[in-house]
């Protein structure tokens, strides 16, 4: 590890004794899980419990002229058919705009089509039963009278006049359109060697090993909805249900207890789950929805989807002068909700060229209406499509004046030394360490001896590639990302601590677990300022009922927000303890110390009182403490970063693969991280969510792509067709750390979850470009499947 | 993803088998390991209203050899291949094959008379009876029958098979002297059915092929005999005759386009497989280098 800053003078409450910071200890929730007693929604049952099984729209564009259900509603186990119409009675239908997106604009969508549906599997009607199969066979009786409509699939005539508008009180297709222009591109560019590309990034979405899955369960007698999903903001998800079904918002609760994945997929408002919590509100039972995986691929929003013009400018000594991007996106026919449609293409606007010192940029993005599955927020928005065009441009400048591409980086990244700055196009940088990490690569992938393999393979006719991507992730967002948009998606987040009786730690945050290892963090923290074993500490999480309100686990937020929240809670409740412990010892606060579960003098650290001792005193001998003293041994603490908006942090990702230039196929080799997140608070979790990040950028760079047709069909909805990377295709990941703590939380822990998604298609397609430099081939398309490569080289 | 409801019959004999089919007709079907069948009836591809499960016919079981021919039984699981020494012995290319047949838990259950009733162009296994020149042996109402493999695959998902017959064993001849191997395919990813394959048999002595077998399977509706083999067969193999063969290799064959390749990218990988396993059967690294374009 290469630690950026100077330690502070004094020590931490995370430098203190039997610390967990920075240790890998496992996750207190893994027995759980390999014990098979994980707690997912896809195995909860309730009494009374019905199935719904969506009828979905076979086509792409359609108006629903009648719904025949007769037959349906007679056959065995069928509780009820209800169609868009019918539902509209107790839910009321959502437009996916924010504010501060100016202009964004969408149409209204329901939780079931009426009149019209609009994609190639949104839900046309709900078949309720007694199970998923009796759902199934029922729906097979439900006809549908359906008059195709004209589609509107190919982005890059979505504004075309001769084009239909989907949604004509919008009056065309354009959904939003951002501009930007820092510094004097035309001039740069004028006085510079100038590379041109067309960067086209595949359609892809992220497969969850447990698809969505909802229970929602109305009781009328408590006038009060309890949703069990497998979400990533609870309270959100409280919000807005509330919002649509005309309740109190604590009418609602939510609970989100395992969830088998997540990625982003997980942290919109799907149209279905709308349906499901409004069915069990019409039929006064629960009622459960699991998405099955034709569905998933069908519904579940899809990402990426770019196509993107960009330009670079570049002095013969490498200086770069100018980015220039033109990026166009297909969103599907609704902007999504609540948090939009349109925060990709912001985000690729934001992103590109950040690395770099260069002032001159310009940008226009334009997101477009289609009749495709909905389109939004997966891993890394955005990063993985400005990482891919700038350092996609960055490499083709370097090959156009014949400069390596490692110093080509050195000369234009941001020296370590010059922070805080900001990007033109606004973004503010505490502290990066892009040339540390560069240094670090280099040493741990051997660059150099790579080069020279390399070589002498080229000269066997076996052709290797190295390809190299900077990048920078937004973590930690503030209130700036969806709070002044007028979302009620919290930003802040909370935690409670509070000593049992016994001198155990019970622990509530509003941040949730998907696998990350909120939960582990939570502890770590908690149990390291407290100093008391993370046995003893138990952490409660996704329940709108029993945790402080708070923002949940997405945009790489939870160690960084939710983790300081957890110190200073816990900070608070020690300084509690501490007091009482001085009332009880006659001593002084400043004089004790808490160390493995035990009050002990600060200065020798000789033992004093243990803390089920002190516990047992507070809660059943009060009456034996010195008046006046009322312990409080519970203390609660939110969080919000307000002095950045996000917390940026950097890394740098690189690829060793070979191209097979027979065939086209391309073999992994070696991939190579080095990121800053700041402080670490659990090596193991940190690397392993790189790693996975790492595993589903490399599914975008060679494998995933959901295929429509011209009719805007997906006629590769399954998992044999659509390609998740697997283990045998992906190489050994190996990486390292550079921490560059953030000032402004104790903590100073930054997020990691993106980092890894956010370069690896960067590496990989600089490297296959790299390997075929003798064939003259350039690709700038991903997936980079064997049909594109053996195109590229003119093979076939 | 139901199934939609059926009516399960476990069938105690071969006898027992064949009178629940001819009972039941084309709305039966046969189960075996279960792992075509079981997924096309979840997505309600097929909704039979009868499944016949063979897997506790010991009769279909085992590998034996028998005058000079190796019987492999219907039921005979794709792991059995992998792991028996008879398979390795005396047909390797099916042991050579079978690893690259969907993943370990797949092949715990999947059958070899599954994977050749099932008739998948893209699958292994039936490009290797081809190239084996295998005869399978199948039972109906009016007895056995042998049916070459050459003429048992009569399109996608469509064998010589009728619905009242039962596929019982596979016959290959054993290997003899001079007998090698090639087994090679392109796949997007380990386990996925092969954009294109190629399983061969050859005889080689004093550096010339006196028998090639050429087996291609994902190129077409069914596995393919090439016939351009024939052009290598008992001639001294140059470069220039190797790019005749693939020349005419590329006009034999008529590949389907689909999501992983073009039709012309088939024909190309085609060509490829060729030269690469020509030059491996006769261990002549320079035929697969001077093929680069
Ligand atoms: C994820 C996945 C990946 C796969 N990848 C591959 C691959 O790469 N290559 C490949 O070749 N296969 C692959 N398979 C298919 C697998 O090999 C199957 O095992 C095989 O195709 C069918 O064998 P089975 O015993 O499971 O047959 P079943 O599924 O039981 O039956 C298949 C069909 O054959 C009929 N049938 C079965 N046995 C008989 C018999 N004795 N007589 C008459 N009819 C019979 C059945 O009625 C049915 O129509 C894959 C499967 C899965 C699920």
């Amino acid at each position: 590890m290469t630690v950026t800053r100077a330690p502070a003078e004094t020590l931490s409450v995370l430098d203190r004794s039997n610390s967990y910071i920075g240790k890998t200890v496992p996750r207190p929730n893994l027995d759980r899980l390999l014990q098979g007693r994980g707690q997912y929604v896809s195995d909860l049952e309730l009494p009374r419990m019905a199935h719904v099984v969506f009828l979905r729209s076979p086509y792409a564009h359609a108006r629903i002229v009648a719904i025949d259900a007769d037959a349906a509603r007679r056959m065995s186990g069928v509780i009820a058919i209800v169609t868009g119409r019918e539902l509209e009675a107790v839910i009321t239908p959502w437009v996916g705009v924010l504010s501060h997106l100016k202009g964004l604009k969408s149409a209204p969508q329901h939780a079931i089509a009426v009149d019209r549906a609009c994609w190639q599997g949104e839900a046309v009607a709900a078949i309720v039963a007694t199970s998923r199969a009796a759902a199934e066979d029922a729906m097979e009786h439900v006809v549908v009278d359906y008059e195709e409509l004209e589609t509107v699939t190919d982005m890059r005539t979505a504004l075309d006049p001769a084009t239909p508008v989907i949604h004509s009180a919008l009056g065309d297709n354009l959904a939003f359109e951002r501009t930007l222009n820092a510094g004097d591109v035309d001039q740069a560019l004028s006085d510079s060697e100038v590379v041109e590309a067309d960067f086209v990034f595949g359609r892809h979405t992220g497969v969850t090993l447990e698809p969505r899955a909802v229970v929602a369960d109305w009781n009328a007698a408590e006038a009060r909805l309890t949703i069990y999903q497998g979400t990533q903001a609870p309270h959100m998800v409280q919000n807005i249900a509330a919002l649509h079904l005309g309740l109190r918002e604590a009418q609602v609760r939510v609970v989100c207890k395992d969830v088998g994945g997540s990625f982003g997929i997980k942290v919109h408002i799907y149209a279905d789950e709308m349906a499901t919590y409004a069915l069990s509100k019409l039929l006064r039972r629960p009622i459960k929805f699991v998405a099955d995986r034709v569905e998933s691929f069908n519904t579940d929003i899809h990402a990426r989807d770019h196509r993107c013009r960009g330009r670079i400018g570049v002095k013969p000594d490498g200086t770069i002068t100018a980015f220039e991007i033109d990026d166009l996106t297909g969103i599907g026919p609704y902007s999504m909700y609540p948090r939009t449609s349109a925060i990709e293409a912001n985000q690729v606007v934001n992103l590109v060229g950040g690395p770099y010192v260069t002032a001159n940029y310009r940008a226009r993005a334009r997101v477009v209406f289609q009749n495709k599955n909905v389109m939004c927020q997966y891993r890394a928005v955005g990063h993985p499509i400005a990482c891919s065009v700038t350092e996609g441009l960055v490499d083709l400048a370097a090959a156009k004046i014949g400069m390596d591409p490692v110093e080509i980086r050195r000369r234009n990244l941001i020296p370590d030394d010059a922070y805080p700055c900001a990007s033109p196009s606004g973004m503010k940088f505490e502290q990066l360490s892009h040339h540390a990490s560069l240094a670090k690569l280099l040493q741990m992938m051997d660059y150099d001896a790579l080069r020279a393999e390399q070589a002498a393979l080229r000269a066997r006719n076996i052709h290797r590639g190295i390809g190299i991507a900077s990048f920078i992730e937004v973590t930690n967002p503030s209130a700036a990302f969806y709070g002044v948009g007028g979302a009620k998606i919290s930003s802040q987040d909370g935690v409670a601590v509070r000593l049992d009786a016994q001198g155990s730690v019970i622990c509530q945050t509003s941040i949730t677990e998907q696998g990350q290892g909120s939960e582990s963090l939570t502890a770590q923290i908690v149990g390291s300022v407290l100093g008391v074993s993370m046995d003893r500490v138990r952490v409660t999480l996704g329940d709108t009922d029993n945790t402080p309100y708070g923002g949940g686990t997405w945009a790489s937020r939870g160690a960084g927000i939710g983790g300081e929240a957890a110190l200073q809670a816990a900070k608070a409740l020690r300084q509690n303890i501490l007091d009482v412990a001085a009332a009880i010892l006659q001593s002084t606060p400043a004089g004790l110390d808490i160390v493995n579960n035990s009050i002990v003098n600060a200065v020798d650290g000789a033992p004093r009182i243990e803390l089920n001792e002190l516990a047992r005193i507070v809660y059943f001998r009060p009456d034996t403490l010195p008046p006046g003293v009322q312990p409080e041994l519970m203390a609660t603490r939110h969080f919000v970063p307000r002095q950045y908006p996000f917390a940026f942090t950097n890394g740098v990702q690189a690829s060793w693969l070979e191209v097979d230039t027979e065939t086209g196929f391309v073999t992994l080799l070696k991939h190579w991280v080095v990121e800053d997140c700041g402080t670490i608070i659990n090596p193991q979790l940190v690397d392993e969510q790189i790693r996975g990040g790492v595993v589903q950028g490399l599914g975008a760079a060679l494998f995933e792509k959901c295929i429509y047709d011209e009719r805007g069909q997906l006629t590769n909805a399954n998992m044999a067709d659509y390609l998740v990377p697997m283990s045998g295709e992906m190489p050994d990941i190996e990486i390292g750390h550079v921490v560059s703590p953030t000032q402004e939380t104790e903590l100073g822990a930054k997020g990691a979850g993106e980092a890894g998604t956010a370069g690896a298609a960067a590496a990989v397609a600089n490297a296959v470009n790299d390997a075929l430099r003798p064939f003259g081939a350039t690709i700038t398309e991903i997936p980079l499947t064997p049909q594109v490569i053996l195109t590229a080289l003119g093979r076939i | 993803m139901k199934a939609a409801a059926f009516a399960y019959a476990r069938a105690t004999s071969v006898v027992n088998a064949l009178e629940l089919l001819a009972a039941h007709g084309d709305k039966a079907k046969v189960l075996s390991g279960g792992q075509s069948l079981m997924p096309a009836m979840n997505l309600r591809l097929i909704s039979p209203d009868i499944l016949v499960d063979i897997g506790g016919l010991a009769e279909l079981r085992g590998i034996a050899v028998r005058a000079g021919v190796l019987i492999v039984g219907a039921l005979t699981r794709h792991v059995d291949l992998l792991r028996s020494p008879e398979i390795a012995l005396y047909a390797p290319l099916l042991r050579d094959a079978v690893a690259h047949v969907a993943h370990p838990a797949i092949r715990n259950r999947g059958t070899i008379g599954g994977s050749l009733a099932h008739a998948d162009p893209a699958s292994e296994l039936p490009a290797c009876v081809v190239a084996l020149d295998a005869m399978i042996v199948v039972r109906g109402p009016s007895g056995e029958r042998r049916i070459a493999a050459t003429e048992f695959f009569k399109g996608i998902y469509e064998t010589a098979l009728s619905p009242d017959e039962l596929l019982v064993a596979i016959e290959v001849p054993v290997a003899g002297q001079g007998s090698t191997f090639f087994f090679q395919e392109y796949a997007r990813r380990h386990g996925d059915y092969a954009v294109v394959g190629l399983a061969a048999r050859a005889v080689v002595a004093a550096g010339r092929f006196t028998d090639l077998r050429l087996g291609f399977f994902a190129i077409g509706d069914r596995p393919m005999l090439a016939a351009a083999a024939g052009r290598l067969i008992n001639a001294s193999v140059t470069s220039a005759l190797l790019a005749e063969a693939a020349t005419a290799l590329a006009d034999e064959l008529d590949p389907q386009e689909d999501q992983q390749a073009t039709a012309a990218m088939r024909r190309h990988l085609a060509t490829v497989l060729l030269r690469r396993c020509v030059a491996a059967l006769l261990a002549r690294p320079d035929l697969e280098a001077g093929v680069a374009r």
